[in-house]
């Protein structure tokens, strides 16, 4: 590639890259085509930040799930560990638990449900969807032993760690009223941007993270290169359990309130998000850059939905789930396409 | 000699080892917490017919739309290596199918009712066979391709409902969702019973079987052996969604009403599971309906156990986890083989100590 302009012929894309342009380019075709089409709300850059601050613990899970899958496993505990971990930090800090001790709380719990899953997985060599399985099942039980009522926090150190936001002028917009309104985004996005840019550099630039790729691509040959292949596995439920405590975190700050239906469904969007943005469950392919634009994409797709006036309750899940079926098809179209060549 | 110690050590039973010790295990748990647990007595029902009721009847009759799953969802994780998650979705559209058909007239005959039930099985078959579809000729890996109808499903049954939740009141629904009257064992039980011969006649008298293995152990050997894999990964997935469709409808009119939210929820999940206890690899090839069966039973006992233990429903699922793990746990290759080897050692060391004491 470094050497394209001296005639010398391009390096063709990989299969991650291709999956991943083809989400980004749809995201921003989707997202110009909703700017021109119904206006509103997507004129605002607001639109963007109430995405990411509604969604901003999804893009945690998923950054977890995509290293999950790529090491060709599967990690369905996410959304159950995220909803335990919100209950249980509520609980703490109601019962007068200090900050640094809720956070450290939170990646406590997140840290153990990846080191006794990554252990079951990779060293006793249990199938990955029955255990993780077992894992969602505890998580959302002990979140109901905890409490079967909504909790709320009443802590002032955390609600003033909920008030901050960023602002930013420049993005902002006058409301008819005449009140001028600056773009607000929430400490969590923060954290979100932050862990889906550490897990870019692990995935890209580390040796562990290239052990991921190695494992999911080919197990065998990954353990003729030296990789251990044990430890690489058990390592990527540790920070797929690590970034579920996170995002239980962030889900928190979002909420400010703990309940035991918090986070319902939010494993399959993780995966629906890891899968949009092009990351195969067969393992070896992916990119937490596309999981990313996935989870945006998911997200769009509702907004558009809503404000083009489909009010009925099922159109959201209903061409959500038509959206998924374009991306699936597309992805293996293309991908049987590539393969039949390469032969 | 030793050969034959260690076949006994690593799973004498084959397959069927775990979900037979975990019935086991649970059966022997409730003896002694409660020997009269199992017992089973005759009542007399609200409508005066005389029935068998007690905790091993309502084990049998709550476990029949989880087994009449777990034998179609066997076979397509045996074809295709991997699962169907959207069996609850499809249920869910299937008996809002099964109602829509039923609520066309006031009156509900026997004949109305087979041909919804009909109605709810071909359009289970075409959501089926868009699962099979995408498996098969896409080559989507299953539980991708069944996200799809996992998201919306519930969604387009609560669309086919208008977004109500219809009751049906008949004598026939009564029959089909609890007892007939002169009958005392409960209907989805005979109904899950002449689905198991089904099964059985189909592989009797059919390779499909065989074909199913091999295309899970091997799809390319089995392409050049001359067996169509795409066909049969296609028809696994629409014996599923005749499987749906039975289940959804049991489910349906156990209720006497259609909720798209709580039809049969989360038993994908169970349905799963309930594949896994029975000793079938997820991964595809071998298999046993047998197995799922049993493992559909022990997941319904293992929660009935719970409830009779005061635990409240919410929290049952923590320690289902915990009962889970500890099965598959001991079930692990690697532990099996520990345990194995451990064994073969106590043994010989015993006998080496007998040696020298005689």
């Amino acid at each position: 590639m470094m050497k394209n302009n001296n005639g010398f012929k391009r390096e063709p894309l990989t299969d991650t890259q291709l999956l991943m342009s083809i989400t980004i380019a749809i995201f921003f075709g989707m997202y110009i085509l909703a700017m021109i089409i119904l206006q509103g709300g997507f004129l605002h850059a607001q639109q963007v930040f109430d995405m990411l601050n509604d969604n901003a613990s999804l893009i945690i899970v998923s950054c977890g799930l995509t290293v999950v899958m790529i090491g060709a496993g599967i990690d369905i505990s996410v959304g159950a560990v995220t909803s335990l971990v919100v209950m249980s930090c509520v609980l703490y800090l109601n019962g007068g638990g200090n900050i640094v001790g809720s956070i450290l709380l939170a990646l406590g719990i997140g840290l153990a449900f990846g080191l006794v899953q990554g252990f079951l997985i990779s060293y006793l060599d249990i199938q990955p969807f029955i255990v993780t399985l077992a894992g969602m099942f505890f998580a959302r039980g002990m979140t109901t032993i905890l409490s079967v009522n909504p909790q709320k926090v009443e802590h002032d150190g955390f609600a003033a760690l909920r008030s901050v936001k960023i602002e930013i002028n420049a993005l902002g917009y006058t409301a008819p009223n005449g009140n001028f309104i600056p773009a607000r985004m929430e400490l969590g996005v923060v954290v979100a941007l932050l862990c889906v840019v550490f897990i870019f550099i692990l995935l890209k630039y580390v040796r562990l993270g290239r052990g991921f790729y190695a494992i999911g691509g080919n197990q065998q040959s990954a353990l003729m290169l030296g990789i251990n292949v044990k430890r690489t596995r058990f390592l990527s439920y540790i920070i797929s359990g690590i970034l579920s405590g996170i995002s239980g975190y962030v889900f928190m700050m979002h909420t400010g309130a703990g309940n035991a239906t918090n986070a319902a469904g939010m494993e399959m969007n993780a995966i629906a998000s890891s899968i949009i943005g092009g990351t195969l469950l067969t393992g070896g392919v992916g990119n937490v850059i596309g999981t990313f634009f996935g989870t945006l994409t998911l997200t769009t797709i509702k907004k558009i939905v809503v404000s083009s006036g489909l009010n009925q309750p099922w159109w959201q899940s209903i061409t959500t789930g038509g959206m998924l079926c374009f991306f699936i098809l597309l992805q293996s179209v293309v991908l049987n396409k590539r393969n039949a060549k390469k032969k | 000699m030793s050969k034959n110690k260690k076949k006994i050590f690593s799973g004498g039973l084959g397959q069927l080892t775990i979900p037979v010790v975990a019935i086991a295990l649970l059966v022997i748990f409730n003896l002694i917490r409660d020997p009269s647990f199992f017992g089973v007595d005759l009542a007399h029902n609200n409508d005066g017919n005389i029935v068998l009721s007690g905790n091993l009847i309502s084990i049998i009759n709550g476990a029949s739309e989880l087994a009449i799953l777990a034998m179609g969802m066997t076979l397509v994780t045996a074809a295709c290596g991997g699962q169907d998650i959207s069996v609850g979705a499809a249920a869910a559209i299937a008996g809002s199918v099964f109602v829509k058909v039923l609520k066309t007239s006031p009156e509900i005959s026997g004949g109305k009712v087979l041909l919804a039930f009909i109605c709810a099985c071909i359009v289970a078959m075409i959501f089926g066979s868009f699962n099979g579809t995408l498996v098969a000729i896409f080559k989507i890996q299953p539980m991708i391709a069944t996200l799809i109808l996992y998201t919306c499903g519930r969604s387009i049954a609560y669309w086919i409902n208008g977004g109500a939740t219809p009751t049906l009141s008949s004598p026939i629904i009564t029959a089909i969702g609890s007892f007939i009257p002169g009958i005392p064992i409960p209907t989805p039980v005979l109904i899950v019973i002449a689905m198991a011969i089904v099964f059985k006649l189909l592989f009797k008298f059919t390779a499909l079987e065989l074909f199913t293995q091999s295309v899970g152990i091997n799809q390319s050997a089995a392409r050049l052996n001359g067996i169509n894999s795409t066909f049969i990964k296609l028809l696994s997935f629409i014996i599923l969604g005749v499987c749906v469709a039975v289940s959804g409808s049991i489910g349906v009119s156990r209720l006497g009403l259609i909720n798209h939210e709580t039809l049969l929820l989360d038993v994908e999940m169970d349905t799963i599971l309930a594949v896994a206890i029975g000793g079938n690899n997820l991964g595809g090839g071998k298999f046993k309906i047998g197995g799922s069966i049993i493992g559909a039973y022990v997941i319904q006992m293992l929660t009935i156990t719970l409830y009779a233990m005061k635990v409240s429903s919410t929290d049952v699922k923590a320690y289902k986890a915990i009962v889970i793990i500890l099965l598959v746990v001991i079930g692990s290759p690697v532990v099996k083989e520990k345990f194995g080897k451990f064994m073969s050692k106590l043994l010989e060391n015993r006998s080496k100590e007998t040696v020298k004491g005689a």
